[in-house]
């Protein structure tokens, strides 16, 4: 598990910085250091707690240089029917985001792992146990059992390092990036093919960590085909200075190939992996086969994109 | 709540400053592929909405008129105003083309997608109301219309998917979930993050992103400012009481928006009790649809709101009688009115409900929607509060209902029903 006390308290010096100059965690900025990032998705507790964390190591053992973690969420509006899927599975299975902060504790990964979720869940947050970081809040005055900070503070003491909020707007985002520069936590934004102008402003005064970098419009989901607004973004993101990770769509190493000679820094990979797990249990494969399945994928994207650079 | 909570800019009720936000409700909790067409709608709502640029309000209430058969009538209620002693009067929105008020709304926003240059419409629907509004208006103004609905929807309101197919849409069964009016929502707004630049999604409540809440209540508060002027005429005073049925709250907010500063007009929205006001935490379920009376602030479908969810804030499958007031969620702005104590919700369980629209059949010949029979239960429940003037807000008709009405009221003791056990099996 990476170091959580790390991103808890003062960051170190990173070499990225958002404009407005607070320091993004330090171990997401050393992810895009060497070569082009490869950070697989998947969604927390599909389909059962126990196989899910052998999923998520055989990601990192398959080459992962961040790992994006989804906490399941009953109307994920910005998912497609691949990722729905898994959040239906995962939320049948038990998952909570107190079961899901517990799970990020147990795993066996040293690579930065990356929260996505919607924003109700951050909104509700209620701690429900005992910890360091509901203890220091109780005793400076306990504002924050719940809410943004509360979730941010549970999500840096169990070892989390960024947040990806898919329906949360930058002009929302303020309690929660108070949050997450208190607590060394980047707050990733995705860049959509229609984000432009004051807008792209916005995300680029507020973004820290990387840019998630939307290949296309509509939901997530595997394509054959990656979209020539991929480069037309990245064309738009050149003067910025976060690391710019593409996602939706990509399911091939060519294409991770492709989207990295374009200028892509990092891709981000989740409907192609979160496909395996679903063969899995639709074709009752055993957890070491589906694990065996993920790491080879993994290894296939992490190649790819490294062929691009 | 953390006190992160209370960092909003506060905005006066119905106003709704250019943040789209009601006290701390309401926002725009979008995908980022999203926003641009939010902002785009937001400027068209402003322009032609609000400052009636080319004519559009002209041309609106002109179509009302001709295509809606605006304005609907105040109607007094001779037999409920004896049983209660009071005058009941019914504002009838079942007499609006397509025997309910959600064309108000339809009609608004296919128009005003046509001043956009929008080619293409999209909708969700739940009872099948706002989905046959939509189609209608779609048809009249000729614009290519797909509509989501849930599953189950579908086969409560069968007649409903025929008239969206008969108006030339295109309906799409949404299986997500308990595939109800939350689901299609869900869908409706995946088509639009792929299909964004061409197409405008024309929401069926006064929920979701700003402007959604505030364009549709402009659309609807029609009804509010016909009853002020026909009460004006027919009683010579405004009304004591307007009473709603309340699911997202168009109907409700259509007969309020006028009466929100005349603090002597009770504004009553009734929502529904479902079997019991109490949730199943372990299932996810809450067997009602109180968000007013029993829900918690959070965020759903793009906006802050009172919401039905379990305590890590998944949002619990919802449940009524009828299928236009089955969600979780409620408009921010009718949310923001109850906290502020100017609306009192109340909630009407489904066997009141049932009763309400026997009562209204039988004594008023008038057969209204399983939701606005919800109101119609309220006047029985709380009658000893019921003086002076009442103005019940019809929503619809009950055509669409009927066969859920029979399986219904066999399926329960309900008091005043007729005898439907001929019809038994043969429907």
């Amino acid at each position: 598990m990476a170091d959580s006390t790390g991103s808890a308290e003062a960051p170190e010096p990173a070499e990225t910085r958002r404009s407005d100059g607070a320091a993004a965690n330090s171990e997401i900025a050393a992810a895009f250091n060497d070569g082009p990032a490869f950070i697989p998705y998947l969604a927390v507790g599909d389909p059962s707690y126990e196989a899910s964390k052998e999923y998520v190591e055989a990601l990192a053992r398959g080459g992962a240089d961040i790992i994006e973690l989804g906490l399941p969420f009953s109307e994920p509006i910005a998912e497609g029917p691949t990722i729905q899927g898994a959040i239906v599975r995962a939320l049948e299975a038990g998952m909570t985001p107190n079961r899901y902060f517990e799970f990020v504790e147990d795993l066996a990964v040293d690579v930065p792992l990356v929260c996505m979720t919607y924003y109700n869940l951050i909104y509700q947050y209620s701690y429900d146990g005992d910890s360091e970081a509901q203890r220091a809040s109780d005793a400076s005055g306990g504002a924050a059992s719940t809410g943004p900070a509360a979730f941010v503070a549970r999500a840096a003491e169990a070892g989390i390092s960024g947040l990806v909020v898919p329906d949360l707007p930058a002009e929302e985002a303020d309690p929660l990036r108070a949050a997450c520069d208190e607590h060394g936590l980047d707050l990733v934004f995705i860049v959509a093919p229609t984000t432009e102008g004051e807008r792209l402003q916005s995300m680029m005064e507020r973004v820290s960590g990387y840019v998630y970098v939307q290949a296309r419009l509509g939901t997530t989901g595997t394509k054959s085909d990656v979209s020539d607004q991929t480069d037309r973004s990245l064309q738009r993101l050149s003067e910025w200075d976060v690391p710019k990770a593409v996602g939706f769509g990509i399911s091939s190493g060519d294409q991770a190939e492709r989207i990295v000679a374009s200028g892509a820094d990092g891709i981000i990979v989740g409907s192609a992996l979160v496909d395996i797990v679903a063969d899995g249990v639709d074709n009752d494969w055993s957890t070491e086969e589906t694990a065996a399945k993920l790491e080879s994928k993994a290894e296939e994207l992490a190649k790819g994109a490294t062929r691009g650079r | 709540m953390s006190t992160d909570h209370a960092t909003e800019t506060e905005e006066t009720a119905t106003g709704a400053g250019g943040d789209g936000k009601f006290g701390d409700y309401g926002g725009q909790y979008v995908p980022e592929a999203l926003m641009p067409a939010i902002q785009e709608l937001r400027d068209a709502y402003e322009r032609y909405v609000v400052n009636n640029e080319d004519g559009f309000m002209d041309e609106f209430r002109r179509r009302l008129a001709d295509f809606g058969g605006r304005p609907t009538p105040l109607q007094r209620a001779d037999r409920l105003s004896e049983r209660y002693d009071c005058d009941v009067y019914l504002k009838r929105e079942d007499l609006l083309h397509g025997g309910a008020h959600k064309l108000n709304n339809a009609l608004g926003q296919v128009l005003l997608a046509k001043y956009m240059g929008k080619d293409r419409i999209i909708a969700e629907t739940g009872a099948g109301q706002h989905g046959t509004a939509t189609a209608m208006a779609a048809a009249h103004l000729d614009m290519p219309c797909t509509i989501y609905m849930g599953e189950r929807d579908i086969n409560r309101q069968r007649p409903n998917v025929f008239r969206m197919k008969l108006n030339g849409s295109d309906v799409k069964p949404v299986t997500a979930g308990r595939g109800t009016l939350k689901e299609a929502i869900s869908e409706t707004m995946r088509d639009w993050a792929a299909s964004v630049e061409t197409t405008h999604y024309v929401i069926g409540s006064i929920v979701g992103p700003h402007p959604f809440p505030v364009m549709v209540r402009d659309f609807h508060a029609v009804i509010s400012e016909e009853i002020r002027s026909q009460s004006r005429d027919q009683i010579g005073a405004l009304p004591d009481a307007v009473v709603a049925c309340a699911g997202g709250g168009s109907n409700t907010m259509g007969a309020f928006a006028h009466f929100v500063d005349d603090e002597d007009v009770d504004l009553v929205a009734v929502e529904a009790g479902g079997s019991s006001l109490s949730v199943d935490e372990e299932e996810g379920v809450a067997p009602n649809s109180a968000s007013l009376s029993t829900g918690d602030e959070g965020v759903l479908h793009g906006a802050r709101t009172k919401l039905l969810q379990d305590s890590s804030g998944q949002i619990m499958e919802s449940h009524s009688i009828s299928s236009g007031l089955d969600y979780a969620g409620v408009g921010p702005e009718l949310a923001h009115l109850v906290d502020e104590g100017r609306v009192t919700p109340v909630a009407v369980d489904d066997d009141a409900a049932l009763e309400g629209f026997h009562r209204l059949s039988n004594t008023e010949g008038i057969i209204p929607a399983l939701e606005t029979a919800h109101a119609f239960g309220y006047l029985e429940e709380y009658q000893d509060d019921l003086s002076g003037t009442v103005v019940v807000n019809v929503s619809g008709r009950g055509d669409k209902d009927l066969q859920a009405a029979i399986e219904e009221t066999e399926a329960r003791d309900v008091p005043n029903a007729p005898d439907m056990s001929m019809f038994s099996g043969g429907i």
